[in-house]
């Protein structure tokens, strides 16, 4: 329990307060990077309820400010500290539907821990572990009800994509009393959740349990709906009498480098390296029936959430090195603090400032190295980072016999190619009004989530489920539409 | 759940080809020839891409054919007349081109004279001549043929050991017609195993012949979401689930579109070993 020791004697100094940030208990590092239970095993009730102690109940509370959502956080831990745990949970379900998911995978640091007033003055209160902690909780000892619907409208809505986007709006559209509808083009419910996060990371029982509130709630959930393909827009609109629709479909599409060699047996894309391990259950192979190579050595390209998230999964199928090649340095690896700092302490080995160039191949058409070459950072470019220039002459080959893709995705061309009306910006994402009223260039139609703002965050993607029902809703009542 | 309705079992020697009649009436009403569907049969299961071989829009059903070469096609054929199959998805890819191109040769290998199936009764249809060139290793392996004799204007058959109309290989067949015959051919349709598809393309390419090749390389999602489908067409990767299964043939990358089939050889081998000792034929 590594991180428990550091946080406690940080919390020690002059001048801070008398409570220090409460660690969070973990599995050993050694032990999980070798296994897929959850790193992290939450807090105890005395942990939360000393951490919750810890909150000043500020007048003006920054906090909020920095949550996408706006969860009430100052109520919910002063409810904590009374330890009226499922009156804590209700509060943030005012704003958010999944704690138990935002409470483990929100980038915290950046959001409302960053303006949480104590971070001034040393640790901020431990405000998604405290959301996690209620989460869990009520899942543990039960209680809560099923939040009831009011009065059916008679108005039908379709939501493309059970992602945490499309869930969130599926749940607020029926509380309104709407009919929703949910079609997902995979065989389970929870987009990236269950595809891409791994299971160390956020349990798939949490996705499950959530997913099966929604269904007793009477939100029906189609799987294995690919829109475009089964039924296009225009039909749901014009032949099955969905009154609006609801596109969240993610920005799921991959990229790949564009090296020589990226086609050789043993180059992935993250998607696929996850999507075999978690939605496919290939970790646990034969006894599911997908298979996934346990690979000695893999270098993973890239430095955000999900390249973490690939290169754990490595360690975890038994790679004795597993190395993450990124071409800036470590200050911008976009990934949560957290991640890299577990990452590194179960081993992983970060070759930072290092592209890749070529990737290898046997005979036998298999990686057996990556070529890559060293960088050092220039000038700053229009993201505001540093420019990563590379370093001529100073390429080198990591010895890896798997390759794992891990720079990025973009949206899927299907519906658009099947949507007449539909306009797309110019990287390529769905064209909104703006991100506040989710409306497309095609009245009836809704987008939010990664497919309009490309790859972000869970909570973002949920905030505009939210924003997306509210305009939805509205229209319903109104008919009325913007024009360009 | 997506009932079996009719269980077919084509031929019974290893590996045994098995066709089922599935409840699908969605899929039915949205299929175009040249999609597929992926199919997953139990909980635990594996997707599995399928081509629908027929369908009948009105009573809601597609047709699914396979041949049993691994562990999880051996499960699915371990499926009786009205078990229920967990998932299936579809129609997935993008439908065959399809207009009057004039004489269409459509060849189907193996178990892939399935999938070329809807392909010929689109392209005849559509008013082309279609001349089918079928292959098989033997005369028992030799599936649908009274299906595509309704679907084309003309037959051939060939089979590697004579034992059914002629000896040879389709593509002695394709030569024949092109370079002896002289028979001026628009377009040709070409499913079966990658080696043969890229021996068919050799022989039309000196010759300009249109030809499309459908692709079965390894897939997971089918949505184009994870990229193991990829192959490279005309020196650019494309993902056959998405951009295809068709392509134009005489672009395809066979040599690495075989090595990436590889890919997953020993852990195959390993799934149909435990797969024989027990379970799959009573799962
Ligand atoms: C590996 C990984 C790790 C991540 N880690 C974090 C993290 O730690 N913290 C964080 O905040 N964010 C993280 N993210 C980002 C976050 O998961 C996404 O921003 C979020 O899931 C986007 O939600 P969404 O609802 O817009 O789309 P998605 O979650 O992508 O869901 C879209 C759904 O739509 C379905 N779909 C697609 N096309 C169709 C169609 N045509 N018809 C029907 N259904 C369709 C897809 O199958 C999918 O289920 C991570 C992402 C990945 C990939
Ligand atoms: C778009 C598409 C349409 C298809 N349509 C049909 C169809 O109509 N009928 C049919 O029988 N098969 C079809 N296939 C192939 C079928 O999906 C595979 O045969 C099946 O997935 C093998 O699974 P398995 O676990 O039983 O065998 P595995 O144990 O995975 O493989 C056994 C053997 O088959 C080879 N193999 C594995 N996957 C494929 C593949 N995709 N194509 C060719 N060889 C493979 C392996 O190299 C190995 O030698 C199609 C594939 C695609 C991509
Ligand atoms: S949802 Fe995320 S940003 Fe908002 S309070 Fe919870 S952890 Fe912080
Ligand atoms: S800013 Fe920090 S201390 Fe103040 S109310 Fe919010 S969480 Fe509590
Ligand atoms: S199978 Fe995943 S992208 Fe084609």
């Amino acid at each position: 329990m590594t991180e428990e020791k550091k946080e406690g004697q940080a919390g020690q100094g002059g001048g801070k307060p008398k409570v220090p940030r409460q660690g969070m208990p973990e599995q050993d590092p050694h032990v999980r990077a070798r296994n897929f239970d959850e790193v992290t095993l939450g807090y105890t009730e005395e942990q939360a309820l000393l951490e919750a102690s810890r909150c000043l109940q500020c007048k003006k509370p920054f906090c909020t400010t920095g949550c996408p959502v706006g969860i009430d956080i100052k109520s919910f831990i002063g409810l904590i500290q009374s330890k009226d745990y499922l009156a804590a949970l209700a509060k943030i379900k005012e704003s958010s539907l999944l704690p138990a998911v935002c409470g483990r995978v929100c980038p915290q640091e950046m959001q409302c821990e960053k303006v949480c007033i104590l971070s001034k003055k040393g640790d901020s209160v431990a405000i998604g572990r405290l959301e996690r902690f209620v989460a869990d909780f009520q899942a543990k000892h039960g209680g809560g009800q099923i939040p009831k619907a009011a009065a059916p409208t008679g108005k039908k809505i379709a939501i493309v994509g059970a992602g945490p986007s499309g869930l969130t709006a599926a749940f607020d559209l029926t509380v309104m009393g709407h009919k929703v509808t949910v079609f997902e083009a995979l065989h389970k419910a929870g987009g990236v959740l269950v595809y891409g996060i791994p299971e160390f990371r956020l349990p798939k029982a949490i996705v499950e349990r959530e997913v099966k509130v929604l269904e007793q709630m009477g939100v029906e959930i189609k799987l294995n709906y690919v829109i475009g393909k089964i039924k296009t827009i225009d039909q749901l609109m014009e032949e099955d009498g969905f009154d609006a629709v609801y596109i969240c479909n993610g920005a799921g599409l991959p990229w790949f480098m564009g090296i020589p060699g990226e086609n050789l047996n043993g180059v992935y894309s993250a998607n696929e390296f996850l999507t075999r391990s978690n939605l496919m259950k290939a970790f646990q192979f034969p006894e599911f029936d997908t298979p996934i190579k346990r690979f000695k050595n893999v270098a993973v390209v890239g430095g955000g959430n999900v390249a973490m998230d690939a290169v754990r999964t490595a360690l975890r199928l038994g790679a004795d090195n597993a190395y993450i090649v990124y071409r800036r340095s470590q200050d911008e690896l976009p990934a949560r603090h957290e991640e890299v700092e577990h990452a590194m302490h179960e081993g992983v080995k970060f070759k930072l400032l290092t592209a890749p160039v070529k990737v290898l191949g046997n005979e036998q058409g298999w990686v057996k190295g990556l070529e890559c070459i060293e960088m050092e950072l220039g000038e700053p470019d229009d993201s505001g980072r540093r420019r990563p220039v590379a370093k001529p002459g100073s390429e080198f080959t990591l010895e890896v016999d798997a390759v794992v893709v891990s720079i990025g995705t973009s949206s899927n061309p299907l519906l658009f190619q099947t949507t007449p009306g539909l306009g797309q910006t110019k990287k390529g994402y769905i064209e909104v009004e703006n991100e506040q009223t989710c409306r497309t260039t095609k009245k009836g139609v809704f987008a939010g989530g990664d497919i309009v703002t490309g790859s972000a965050t869970v909570i973002l993607a949920m905030g505009a489920g939210r924003s997306a029902a509210k305009n939805i809703d509205q229209y319903l009542k109104t008919g009325e539409w913007w024009s360009k | 759940m997506y009932e079996i309705l009719k269980k077919t079992v084509w031929s019974a020697q290893e590996p045994r080809i098995t066709e089922f009649v599935l409840n699908a009436p969605e899929i039915a009403r949205a299929h175009k020839a040249g999609q597929f569907v992926i199919i997953i049969p139990r909980e635990s299961g594996e997707r599995i891409p399928l081509t629908i071989a027929d369908k009948d829009a009105k009573a809601g059903t597609i047709n699914i054919l396979f041949q049993e070469v691994g562990a999880s096609t051996m499960l699915l054929g371990s499926f009786k007349e009205g078990d229920k199959l967990m998932h299936v998805a579809g129609p997935l890819g993008k439908p065959t081109h399809v207009e009057k191109f004039g004489t269409v040769v459509c060849v189907g290998g193996g178990v892939g004279i399935a999938p070329v199936h809807p392909i010929a009764k689109a392209m005849k249809d559509a008013g082309n001549k279609v001349i089918s060139i079928l292959g098989a290793r033997t005369k028992d392996l030799l599936i649908y043929e009274d299906l595509m004799r309704k679907a084309s204007t003309e037959v051939r058959i060939t089979t590697d050991d004579g034992s059914y109309v002629k000896k040879g290989f389709v593509t002695d067949e394709l030569k024949q017609m092109i370079e002896v015959e002289k028979i001026t051919v628009d377009l040709v349709v070409v499913i079966g195993p990658p080696i043969m598809m890229k021996f068919v393309c050799k022989v039309t390419e000196p010759h300009k012949i249109k030809t499309f090749a459908s692709l079965n390389t390894i897939m997971v999602d089918g949505t184009g979401m994870c990229g193991a489908c990829r192959v490279t067409v005309g020196g650019k990767t494309k993902f056959v689930c998405v951009d295809g299964p068709e392509f134009d043939g005489h672009e395809v990358d066979y040599d690495e579109m075989m090595a990436r089939q590889r890919q997953y050889l020993p852990e195959e081998k390993q799934a149909t070993d435990i797969c024989r000792k027990k379970l799959c034929h009573s799962a």
